[in-house]
């Protein structure tokens, strides 16, 4: 960040957004030598890295980005349990990347427009994450309208994550924007693409008891652990060692 | 120059044109090192070895994505993992760039991985040896991409145009690789004495493999000397192989590793260094599916289509829906 820092990094939000990005950026990468074609290979790849690079960016706000990723434990991750959701079929992946995107993008939107210390970093990776959007939608319709067991795929991975969503809309300490003020949009977006997919707009809860604000908590999802204990082995097994 | 009568495009040929002046026009074109582009006239067998060369490129980067893919989870700092993640994304374009050049000669992605999934088609051998540590990741930067760079940068005047072009975008980014792997050896040689054991162990491990990607010696090389008698390639396996040899020796001095040859020792006549002799058997072995992780490949390319085979016909259901519509509104 180029902006001189007259006031503390407010630690939570920024580890809020970088755990986001770091985790959803480690399941795409899981995906590689795995998609239905060649052009989703570099496609899955590009996005894993552009998130990846906002995450280095927000964690080192915060501290260094090694220590913060290898060796935080699941209780002190900040991100979303979307984002942490095992990739599943094509059409998971893609209803997550939807939701996640949607959000993503009206949020840096708005931070962008503000002065505060987040603005540098959502400029740029604005940009980044309207092709995001972009990629999710066009294949959400893709799948949505294609044939008729693909739009069956898509319905179900968008039940299944949606009992994730409602968590994006809840407040983080020291973020310059009410997320709960993004919500309408949101959910206007997500269900005009879910409807020009031919798809129907889930009917669950969002979110209950047992979610609301959780990710943000600390308290993650049973896929999680095995994630982070892939992720962090090799550092966690040379304390002190530079790579 | 040549140029006039090579370049007539190939349809011509149909129209009764004596095949014997296209083909004195070919070998003055080739022998004059101009470039055959995909309209021109070509003799059979020149586009069946490109076919079978350019494929058998094209599948060991997809297949070579596997090796590498096998550690973006585990890469142990967040700088190292978008490296390799940009790397193995790279590989998966080289594959599209090096499909698309193949296209050119009247074949298609599709038949090409069909018989890739068939094992009709091969890919390089070096990719059937397993990526057991993180150094493992450095150690095919720096040989296996070095032995490839070796190789390819020949092809950038390769006298099929399409390939050639392929090739010099290629190289680049390879040679961006190769400098990548041999500092992350680096860094580990430099390292605990458990990262420069890492590293010793891996460099170990793929020497030998990285040698064979070369091919079979001189004498024992089916295609050889057609193919350079075509241009397409340039110069001996044999040659290649000293010549990676020769670069190789002094960068694992500066890296603090050694490669694992008792033979290997500077000769002042030959102004060349010796080394010992390659284990032919383990080579045919692998390349008859017999090494480590052939099966291991194959399987995970053939699930990776088939799983995805639902996707792609949701899109070309999806596309063909839509261009009625647009059909529809023009009609």
């Amino acid at each position: 960040m180029t902006a001189p820092r007259t006031t503390p990094v407010p630690t939570t939000a920024a580890l809020a957004l970088g755990d986001d990005a770091l985790v959803l950026s480690h399941r795409l990468g899981e995906w590689a030598g795995h998609a239905p074609v060649l052009e989703e290979e570099v496609a899955l790849a590009n996005i894993a890295l552009d998130l990846l690079g906002q995450a280095r960016v927000l964690l080192s706000m915060v501290g260094d980005e090694d220590e913060l990723a290898y060796l935080r434990e699941e209780r002190s991750f900040r991100n979303l349990q979307l984002v942490e959701q095992p990739n599943g079929d094509f059409a998971h992946t893609i209803a997550r990347q939807l939701y996640f995107s949607t959000y993503q993008h009206l949020l840096y939107t708005e931070l962008a427009a503000g002065d505060g210390l987040f603005a540098g970093l959502a400029t740029k990776a604005v940009k980044e994450v309207a092709y995001h959007r972009d990629h999710a939608e066009q294949w959400t319709l893709r799948i949505g309208d294609g044939t008729e067991s693909s739009r069956e795929r898509m319905l179900r991975a968008t039940a299944a994550l949606w009992r994730f969503t409602g968590e994006m809309f809840q407040p983080v300490e020291g973020l310059d924007v009410d997320p709960s003020a993004l919500e309408a949009a949101w959910l206007d977006a997500v269900g005009g693409v879910l409807r020009r997919a031919t798809l129907t707009v889930p009917e669950g809860p969002r979110s209950g008891a047992w979610t609301a604000g959780a990710g943000r908590q600390g308290v993650h999802t049973e896929p999680f652990g095995r994630m982070l204990a892939e992720m962090q082995y090799l550092h966690r097994s040379h304390p002190g060692a530079s790579w | 120059m040549a140029t006039a009568a090579a370049h007539q495009t190939y349809g011509a040929e149909k129209a009764g044109a004596d095949t014997t002046a296209y083909e004195r026009a070919f070998d003055a074109a080739v022998a004059a090192d101009e470039r055959i582009e995909p309209r021109d006239w070509m003799p059979d067998a020149y586009r069946a070895t490109l076919v079978r060369q350019m494929a058998q490129h094209a599948h060991s980067e997809i297949i070579g994505m596997q090796p590498e893919a096998n550690w973006i989870t585990r890469a142990p700092s967040l700088r190292r993992k978008a490296i390799l993640m940009a790397k193995v994304q790279d590989e998966a374009g080289h594959g599209l760039y090096l499909y698309s050049a193949a296209e050119t000669l009247g074949t298609s992605r599709e038949e090409l991985l069909d018989k890739l999934h068939a094992g009709r088609q091969k890919y390089s051998s070096i990719f059937n040896y397993p990526t057991l540590t993180w150094a493992d990741v450095g150690a095919i930067g720096w040989l296996v991409d070095g032995a490839a760079i070796t190789n390819q940068v020949p092809l950038c005047r390769c006298s099929y145009g399409p390939y050639a072009r392929a090739m010099i975008r290629i190289c680049k980014e390879e040679s961006f690789h190769q400098r990548q792997g041999y500092e992350l050896l680096l860094a580990l040689s430099r390292g605990t004495a458990e990262q420069h054991a890492m590293a010793q162990d891996a460099v170990d491990r793929w020497w030998w493999p990285s040698l064979m990607m070369f091919g079979p010696p001189d004498d024992e090389s089916a295609h050889s000397a057609q193919s350079m008698t075509w241009k397409i390639k340039r110069h001996s396996n044999d040659e290649l192989r000293q010549r990676f040899v020769d670069i190789c020796v002094p960068q694992a001095e500066s890296l603090g590793l050694t490669l694992p040859d008792p033979d290997l020792k500077w000769n002042e006549e030959r102004q060349h260094y010796d080394f010992g002799p390659i284990d032919w058997t383990e080579f045919k072995e692998v390349l008859k599916g017999n090494g480590p992780c052939n099966e291991q490949r194959l399987t995970q390319r053939r699930r990776a289509h088939e799983e995805g085979a639902w996707v792609r016909e949701a899109a070309a259901a999806y596309a063909a829906k839509h261009n009625d519509i647009t059909g529809a509104m023009q009609a």
